[in-house]
């Protein structure tokens, strides 16, 4: 219902051209009445000998008198704390996503079924006998004789020493060279180490969420880079020329949107043959998620177009003689980037998480691939998320993530009018 | 504006015409149909299909027709005999597979949709006039994790939360005794006792959302200047407030109320599954797994057909509500 | 062209210098609390208006003079905020307030008295920090706004007519058919044709003049004692602008309710006003009788205002002289004198250390700056 909402707002809020009232200055200076009863304003430039003396000049600059635009629009987002915060954050969870090989104790794939649903064990920092030190407590497994599963017991006088930058699992770091340090792990390779617990097949969750992420995030980064490409293009083409292309564009964003979303996705997820291998149906997903997105772009760009089209500084642009493409791109485009960029930062969120549901209900990716939906398959059961409640943990990392791409964005989209 | 709707009605039937060619399409997506299906399904029971007899069901049911032949069959059955084909997985029509679940699709999501109403708008009315009070914070705060997380997770964690601390299975619509009992006063209170749970979980999403949106839109609204104008007259700020701007604010909610229209059908698929509620949406949900193109067809064509004449319906709506809009629709 | 205003001209509308006030301010200050510091859009300002007188404030945007008559009425938005003085009105019937207060069913107990513990002068009310029921009471029924923007000060959805007759039920209980009767009464004296039709149609169907007109209607829907006319001809052209100013005269006259007129256009106070203050920075820098400020201004600032327009007879190779400089940044506010970086009789030392002191000579034209001080 939201997203529907949010679809519709063409955001067709207007933009001026300056800051503070230097603007409304010349424009009441130029209507002079025909009785020429004005008073004739100062003009702001300071054209003759009588000019604005350097102190004020430069206080008016310091002030933001002529700041450029992105530097107001950072000003003004650094001044909203959360999402400056937020933003921090998204930046560290792209760096963990880049560094996730390093940064995992274990690999998404290494398995040990020995400790299938080992819960999580508890980093200590002290320990009586052996002195300061990170270490984590051994597990007894029972097999409980009834049910065959595994029973763990924390057994508190077993003693695994953890170390920094260890070898262990033996990997390749994005996909290119072999290696197997980890930024933590235990110290011999071979003892358990589940900081987040384990799956059923005894894999680390946390190295499984951290790996995870590669999919989870650059779905939404590549979804909304395709979403962009169509939506400015398609969307500057029907706002700027308008007439036959406009309309029959604005039929087609209609037909789209007529259809509804989570049908339209399962369906056309249902039809991806089953054949194809993790790295089509990534694209696929991905695409499909696309048909979608550019619609809300489209029309946001459109209705940027439309109203930039009438304004005074277009106007005054055409009359000096600028070529199309010049206004477009010096005059138009940077006007609206700023509330493009905002919306884009918006957009990254809803795909990470429309991923999510698909990949949850078995539509999207599929194992072996790796991500957070995929993750979050295997606690689809009660008793599964009963026996193993840190299963639900990759729903954390999404929430995380997601809380702080919407924060971005919403200070983002505060700060892209700098001149309100 | 009589001009106007019928204009409306007739571009509706050619987008609706559109619609369907892409549902037909989609469902004839998949590679196979609906003979290797058949045939499929008797291997899995040990019998052997001819080809001949593959042949033969093939000319049966049209599947070597053309595209455009075996479109016309499969709309005009629809159009004209409701008959939306046969369910693959399920051996029955289609029409009375959804049937059987829209009722209580159709009961969950209005009931849905009344809460996060009556909980999002004055909230989000609320927020705005009071911007930047703790008030405001809270319904911020609680507003953007609404929108962090994914329905069925938050369901999952219900589940969970349920069965650790409250040794309550929250799945289902009724606790086993009732399943097969005849409706009494205990059946309806058992069946509320199971409601309120998914209704609370599918509307957090829709409440912060909507809640988010209430306020921008008034905030847009709370400082133009026919707001000083009305205050100049003496009005109170709350007779101000709900005459003013909250109307004006309310045209964008107008504009976008017909869309709720699919969704009152189409049950809120994810955590229908998750809760295991018999709505329309699980019912989809295995059409696709099991690629049953007709059922799942049929949804899209349901739901698309729902979702112009919902658009339609908005736009007479907000034509309604705003004189503006009324006008250049007599103007168009 | 400027006519300067001659002597008989004023003579047609003697003002009684003895009629009660309707409007006091004393020492009005108005800030706006931005991020990047605070801009003090009206620091400091004394006015009256005494009943039936006609005040142009003049003088160049941002100079505060739109925030000052917002402030009157309390209607500062956010990040806006009245931080001192106060504004003395008649007090209102407490009929009047009890009817604004409404149905509100618990009365808050207020402060009846205002922050700051200055002695109201007789009959009068002070508006800052009084109870909002007297403040609605005065809103629309003593003193009326009509606002610059036509196009947006108007609810678009809403039927002109519905707009007007809500202001009159407001303060005068009446049946609904009584108001609208009254409402198109109201349209016809402002110069609508077939107000019975115009009285239904919305604001977006309407001219520019013609929801000017509308906004007039409203504002004497309930015979206010004052109309604060906020530019009320800047956003119309030429031609509306005289009308409209011919209507608010005319309609000064019929009824005996003083005008305050902010405006930047001295063509316009001079049609309409008897006397003119002049607003430079958020502070009144001289007040006095029009004719009296056309003929001998005394403030810098007013002088170099009129050497920048043009005057009838002048010879036409005399260059007009803009003022000089540029209204300064409202951070960069200068300290003693508002316009001594500006001015040609800047004396350091004097004028950029201390508020110039108020002058008042034995007409009553008040001036603020240090040039008219006395040796004493």
């Amino acid at each position: 219902m939201t997203e529907r909402t949010e679809r519709r707002d063409t955001g067709a809020s207007g933009t001026s051209t300056d800051v503070w009232d230097a603007s409304e200055l010349e424009l009441e200076g130029a209507t002079m009445s025909q009785e020429g009863m004005e008073i004739p304003l100062p003009s702001p430039g300071g054209d003759d000998e009588s000019g604005p003396t350097p102190e004020l000049a430069r206080a008016a600059l310091a002030q933001g008198g002529t700041a450029s635009q992105w530097r107001l629009v950072w000003r003004r987002f650094r001044r909203h704390k959360v999402a400056f915060v937020a933003l921090w954050v998204v930046l560290a969870i792209y760096l963990i996503m880049a560094f996730a090989e390093v940064l995992a104790p274990s690999t998404a794939t290494a398995q040990d079924p020995d400790y299938a649903y080992a819960p999580p064990q508890a980093l200590h920092i002290y320990h009586p006998s052996e002195g300061l030190g990170l270490y984590v407590h051994d597990f007894t497994v029972t097999q409980n004789p009834e049910t065959f599963a595994n029973e763990f017991e924390i057994d508190t006088d077993s003693y695994i020493p953890v170390g920094f930058f260890v070898s262990g699992e033996p990997y390749e770091m994005w996909g290119l060279f072999p290696m197997d340090v980890h930024l933590i792990g235990p110290e011999d390779p071979d003892r358990p180490f589940y900081l987040w617990g384990a799956d059923r097949a005894g894999r680390d969750s946390l190295s499984r969420i951290l790996y995870g992420s590669r999919v989870s995030l650059s779905i939404g980064l590549v979804g909304v880079a395709i979403s962009l490409v169509l939506g400015i293009a398609l969307g500057g083409i029907s706002g700027y020329y308008g007439g036959k292309p406009d309309t029959l564009i604005q039929r087609i964003i209609e037909f789209l949107m007529a259809i509804p979303t989570l049908p339209l996705w399962l369906a056309l997820s249902a039809a991806i043959p089953a054949s194809w291998g993790p790295l089509a149906r990534y694209f696929a997903i991905t695409a499909i998620l696309s048909v979608i997105g550019w619609t809300g772009m489209a029309r946001q760009v459109r209705g940027k177009f439309l109203s930039l089209r009438t304004e005074d500084f277009i106007t005054a642009a055409t009359l000096d003689g600028c070529s199309r493409p010049r206004i477009i791109f010096r005059h138009m485009v940077p006007s609206f980037s700023s509330h493009v960029i905002a919306s884009l930062t918006m957009a990254v969120p809803g795909m990470i998480l429309a991923e999510t549901s698909l990949s949850f209900l078995g539509l999207g990716l599929q194992a072996p691939a790796v991500s957070w939906g995929v993750l979050l398959q295997d606690a689809q059961n009660i008793r599964t998320i009963e026996t193993a409640p840190w299963l639900l943990l990759p729903g954390l990392a999404i929430f995380i993530t997601v809380l702080a791409m919407n924060f971005v964005g919403d200070g983002l989209r505060d700060a892209a009018d700098p001149y309100k | 504006m009589g001009k106007y709707t019928l204009r409306r009605i007739g571009l509706m039937v050619i987008t609706l015409v559109a619609i369907s060619f892409v549902t037909f399409w989609i469902i004839q997506l998949p590679p196979g149909d609906y003979v290797s299906t058949l045939v499929a399904q008797a291997e899995s029971r040990g019998q052997v299909i001819t080809p001949e007899q593959m042949a033969a069901l093939r000319v049966r049911y049209g599947l070597d027709d053309p595209f455009l032949v075996q479109y016309w069959n499969w709309i005009s059955n629809i159009v004209f005999h409701g008959d939306f084909g046969q369910s693959f997985a399920y051996n029955r029509p289609v029409s009375t597979l959804i049937w059987d679940r829209v009722a209580l699709s159709f009961f969950l999501s209005v009931s849905t949709l009344l809460f996060v109403w009556a909980v999002a708008f004055p909230v989000g009315i609320y927020s705005a006039v009071k911007q930047y009070s703790p008030g405001d914070y809270i319904a911020t705060f609680f507003g953007f994790v609404g929108m962090a997380i994914p329905e069925f997770l938050l369901a999952l964690v219900f589940l969970w939360l349920g069965v650790r601390y409250f040794d309550q299975s929250a799945g289902g619509l009724f606790s086993p005794e009732y399943v097969d009992a005849a409706w009494n006063l205990g059946k309806v209170l058992d069946l509320a006792s199971h409601l309120w749970l998914p209704i609370l979980i599918i509307g957090i999403s829709g409440t912060a959302g909507l809640i988010r949106v209430t306020r921008a839109n008034l905030l847009d609204e709370l400082y133009k200047p026919y707001v000083i104008t009305a205050r100049a007259k003496g009005l109170s700020e709350w007779k101000l407030l709900v005459k003013y701007p909250v109307r004006m604010s309310l045209s964008p909610f107008f504009s976008t109320v017909g869309w709720l229209l699919p969704g009152l059908i189409s049950g809120e698929t994810i955590i229908s599954i998750v809760l295991s509620l018999p709505t329309t949406g699980p019912l989809l949900f295995g059409g696709v797994l099991s690629q049953d193109m007709y059922l799942v067809g049929s949804f899209i064509l349901i739901l698309s057909a729902l979702t112009v004449v919902g658009t339609l319906l908005s736009d007479l709506a907000l034509a309604w509500w705003d004189p503006r809009i009324r006008r250049r629709y007599q103007e168009s | 062209m400027l006519q300067t205003p001659t002597s008989d001209q004023t003579t047609s509308r003697r003002l009684d210098p003895d009629a009660p006030p309707v409007l006091q301010l004393t020492g009005l200050r108005t800030e706006f609390q931005l991020e990047d510091g605070v801009v003090t859009a009206v620091d400091g300002v004394d006015l009256t208006i005494r009943r039936g007188e006609t005040l142009a404030v003049v003088g160049e945007s941002g100079c505060g003079k739109s925030v000052m008559a917002r402030s009157i009425l309390q209607l500062v938005d956010r990040p806006g905020r009245i931080v001192g003085g106060q504004v003395w009105v008649p007090r209102p019937a407490s009929t009047e307030v009890e009817r604004a207060r409404g149905r509100s069913r618990r009365r808050r107990r207020r402060r009846e008295t205002p922050a700051e513990t200055t002695v109201a002068p007789e009959g009068m009310v002070g508006l800052i920090g009084a109870d909002p029921a007297i403040i609605r009471a005065v809103r629309g029924k003593r003193i009326a706004m009509v606002f610059q923007e036509p196009m947006t000060s108007l609810s678009a959805v809403h039927r002109v007519g519905d707009q007007i007759t809500e202001a009159i039920q407001l303060h005068a209980p009446m049946p609904k058919d009584v108001a609208r009767e009254r409402a198109i009464d109201l349209l016809r004296r402002v110069g609508i044709a077939a107000p019975e039709k115009r009285v239904d149609a919305y604001p977006f169907e309407l001219s520019g003049g013609m929801r000017q007109r509308v906004m007039i209607a409203m504002a004497l829907s309930c015979d206010p004692e004052l109309l604060i006319a906020d530019e009320p001809t800047t956003a119309l052209d030429v031609t509306t602008q005289a009308q409209i100013l011919e209507l608010l005269a005319s309609l000064r006259d019929e009824r005996g309710m003083a005008i305050m007129l902010i405006t930047h256009d001295l063509g316009v106070a001079a049609q309409l006003a008897d006397s003119v203050a002049v607003m430079y920075l958020g502070n009144v820098v001289e007040r006095g009788d029009l004719a009296e400020i056309f003929r001998s201004p005394r403030h810098p600032y007013t002088r170099a205002l009129l050497r920048s327009i043009p005057k009838l007879g002048q010879g036409r190779d005399i260059r007009l002289a803009p003022v000089r400089g540029m209204v300064p940044h409202p951070f960069a506010r200068p300290s003693g004198c508002p316009f001594h970086d500006r001015c040609d009789s800047f004396q350091p030392g004097r004028c950029d250390t201390a508020p110039p002191p108020l002058i008042r000579d034995d007409q009553g034209h008040e001036v603020r700056c240090v040039l008219y001080e006395e040796d004493k």
